[in-house]
């Protein structure tokens, strides 16, 4: 039994299902991010925990007590929204405060609450203010103050960051990740920002299409993604995915890609998962990161299975802490991340390091991870 | 070289706007020449109108046309003056205009925030109320009125004015509040404010400017009502309209031109003064919300 419990709910609009099944258990004080793209149903999941959405088929519990039908006052939940929704007629402290009135809080408690709130988050100065006269960030910040006021069990987040522009972004990020540290309080977050999701999350459910493709912790979805679309859509760049053939060679698995002049290139599989025997001799798709590409001196020295590679240059595009690579492998473009101050010139051939630790193989037919 | 250049380019805006100043002073002077010919004989004796000219200001001022146009004057049979009339107009307008934007709030409020099955119909329908001409209802209505015992008094002239203005409210209000984020009332509900509280704390607040149209089309049309008051409202409880009417058809006599002229502008001077009063308003409201963004 969790804090939080989304037990096999599913939406539907009229005869349209949007979210099927879900199933998803938090813990107290756990960050969980619902990520994915967008019209992917995150939004309805998050407004149907709030109770703003009714809940067509399951169950969703609170602390073991079921929420379905439940008001959303009466759930002990608060939101913050993408747009903020301070209401535009009252002052910051009005805005923070309004929710504690409408629940019958005396006046002496509500004035002691908003104090501590816009201590801690720094907005003592502005609580005289309309919401018209703040910048976003600032907006930003009493959207949250009047969320913390209440001292909710869940805090329930709809892409709160994307109104703002990039810096801020991440420095309101990095507050969010400090206040959930502090505060050790349940959070559910939404987002469609796959970095905002690995940064601040301590699980994160990946949704694509009213399903949760995969759910577990930032370090499973990056390194084990659960098929095709996780492992595409977590991680920037993208990973590269290569066909290939898996055979076995001095009786050990290979992968067979194909290099920039259509040559076979062998790269051995160690530690290999007994799955993999059942795909020998067949096409799969390989999934490599493009930080596990590297010049032989930026390989991962812990890494156990790193194997040589040429192959010719495409294009190198230097990123400051970086180089990025592209470079045509198996007819695809693969990308490949090296230290900034490596020696690769376009057109030329270069020998790079693949840490097939790293690598994983998927279904082209079904596109789930052989694992 | 900069500088002269700057000078001609104040000179010639100048120039232009000096011309866009004379050309709407012209369109005003032309609108409000009906509006001074009638207060310039209404502030004069009869023998100046009925002497010939009635363009000249008066060579004698009188407010006594005024007077008995307010309190004496032959109203179809009574010389009662259009006061009581102009009670009666206050008495009717003013509960209709208040029912009908409070009700048309609260349906633009319910069809855009609480959306139910079909609330596009009852939209549809309720728009459709406002192309309904007003002589097709004039026989049920008559009827209704006749079941509900307010045939022919003032409570009566305000259920027809106050049924037949929700429908432009309800427009009014639904448009304005359609464009109104929801997002501020899932805040507002998550908050714990029920039904009404919403409505008065966080919608309201920011209605100002279409409450100002809503007030100001109301009661254009509800004072200026001839149809409904003549069919509705009989002897002493006919609407001002009416009875301005009645004051200039009273056939014994001689036809007090200048009396006539005082009654027209009293009849005209609220809706005047609903416009110049909220008309400020509604362009403030607008010009906050502009801001605001
Ligand atoms: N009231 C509604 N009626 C019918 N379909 C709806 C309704 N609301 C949402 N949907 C559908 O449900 C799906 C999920 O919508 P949702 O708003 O949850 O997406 P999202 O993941 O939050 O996307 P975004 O990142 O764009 O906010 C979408 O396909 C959308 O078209
Ligand atoms: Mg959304």
């Amino acid at each position: 039994m969790g804090f939080l419990d989304i037990r096999n709910v599913t939406k539907s609009y009229g005869s349209v299902e949007v979210l099927h099944q879900v199933d998803i258990e938090v813990q107290e004080g756990e960050f969980l991010v619902l990520v994915g793209p967008s019209g992917c149903g995150k939004s309805t999941l998050l407004n149907m925990i709030a109770g703003l959405e009714g809940i067509t088929g399951g169950e969703i519990a609170i602390r073991d007590k079921v929420v379905n039908g439940v008001h959303p006052s009466k759930r002990n939940i608060a939101m913050v929204f993408q747009s903020y929704a301070l209401y535009p007629n009252m002052t910051v402290a009005q805005n923070i405060t309004f929710g504690l009135e409408m629940h019958g809080i005396p006046k002496p408690d509500r004035e002691k609450a908003m104090a501590s709130v816009a201590g801690l988050l720094q907005i003592g100065d502005l609580l005289g203010r309309k919401p018209g006269q703040l910048s976003g960030g600032q907006r930003q910040r009493v959207a949250m103050g009047r969320a913390l006021v209440r001292d909710p069990d869940v805090f329930l987040f709809d892409e709160p960051l994307s109104n703002l522009d990039a810096k801020l972004r991440v420095d309101m990020r990095t507050e969010i990740k400090k206040l959930h540290q502090k505060l050790g309080t349940t959070i559910v977050y939404v987002t469609h920002d796959q970095i905002e999701a690995m940064t601040l999350s301590t699980r994160i459910a990946v949704m694509y299409d009213g399903y949760v493709q995969q759910l577990g912790t930032p370090k499973d979805i990056y390194d084990s993604p659960a098929n095709l679309f996780v492992a595409t859509f977590m991680g920037s760049p993208a990973m590269n995915v290569l066909p290939s053939k898996l055979v076995e060679r001095d009786g050990a698995l290979h992968v067979l890609v194909s290099d920039s002049d259509g040559r076979e290139l062998a790269l051995r599989v160690e530690n290999a998962p007994a799955s993999y025997a059942a795909y020998k001799d067949r096409e799969v798709l390989l999934g490599i990161r493009p930080e596990a590409i590297t010049d032989p001196d930026g390989a991962d020295r812990n890494a156990r299975n790193v194997r040589p590679m040429t192959n010719t240059v495409g294009v190198t595009e230097p990123a400051g802490a970086d180089t990025f690579v592209t470079m045509a492998l198996s007819g695809k473009d693969c990308i490949a991340r090296m230290r900034a101050d490596a020696e690769v010139h376009p057109g030329q051939p270069f020998d790079f390091a693949v840490n097939m630790d790293k690598a994983v193989l998927f279904d082209p037919k079904t596109e789930d991870r052989i694992a | 070289m900069a500088v002269a250049s700057t000078d001609t380019a104040i000179r010639s805006s100048n120039w232009s706007r000096m011309l866009i100043y004379l050309v709407l002073l012209l369109f005003a002077l032309f609108y409000l020449l009906p509006f001074g010919i009638m207060l310039v004989n209404s502030l004069k004796p009869l023998e100046e109108i009925t002497g010939g000219n009635m363009v000249a200001l008066p060579r004698t001022w009188t407010i006594e046309p005024w007077l008995s146009a307010w309190s004496t004057a032959q109203i179809g049979v009574e010389p009662t003056g259009l006061r009581p009339y102009f009670i009666n107009s206050i008495m009717m307008a003013v509960p209709a205009v208040l029912l009908s934007t409070i009700v048309g709030a609260l349906n633009g409020y319910v069809l855009t925030k609480w959306q139910f099955r079909g609330s596009t119909i009852v939209f549809g329908l309720l728009l459709f109320s406002c192309f309904i001409p007003f002589q097709i209802v004039l026989i049920p209505m008559a009827r209704i009125l006749g079941l509900l015992q307010i045939a022919g008094t003032t409570p009566g002239l305000v259920l027809v004015h106050f049924v037949y203005g929700i429908g432009f409210t309800t427009l009014y209000f639904r448009n304005y509040y359609a464009a109104f984020p929801t997002e501020l009332v899932r805040a507002a509900q998550i908050d714990g404010a029920g039904f009404f509280q919403i409505f008065r704390r966080i919608l309201l607040p920011s209605s100002g400017p279409i409450i100002a149209v809503s007030f100001i089309w109301q009661f254009t049309n509800i004072w200026n009502d001839f149809l409904f008051g003549a069919s509705f409202a009989s002897g002493g409880s006919a609407p001002m309209t009416v009875a301005l009417n009645n004051l200039v058809n009273s056939s014994t006599g001689v036809r007090e031109y200048n009396v006539h002229f005082a009654g027209a502008i009293m009849a005209a001077g609220p809706t005047l003064l609903v416009y110049i009063v909220a008309g400020r308003y509604f362009v403030r409201g607008l010009m906050a919300g502009s801001v605001k963004g």
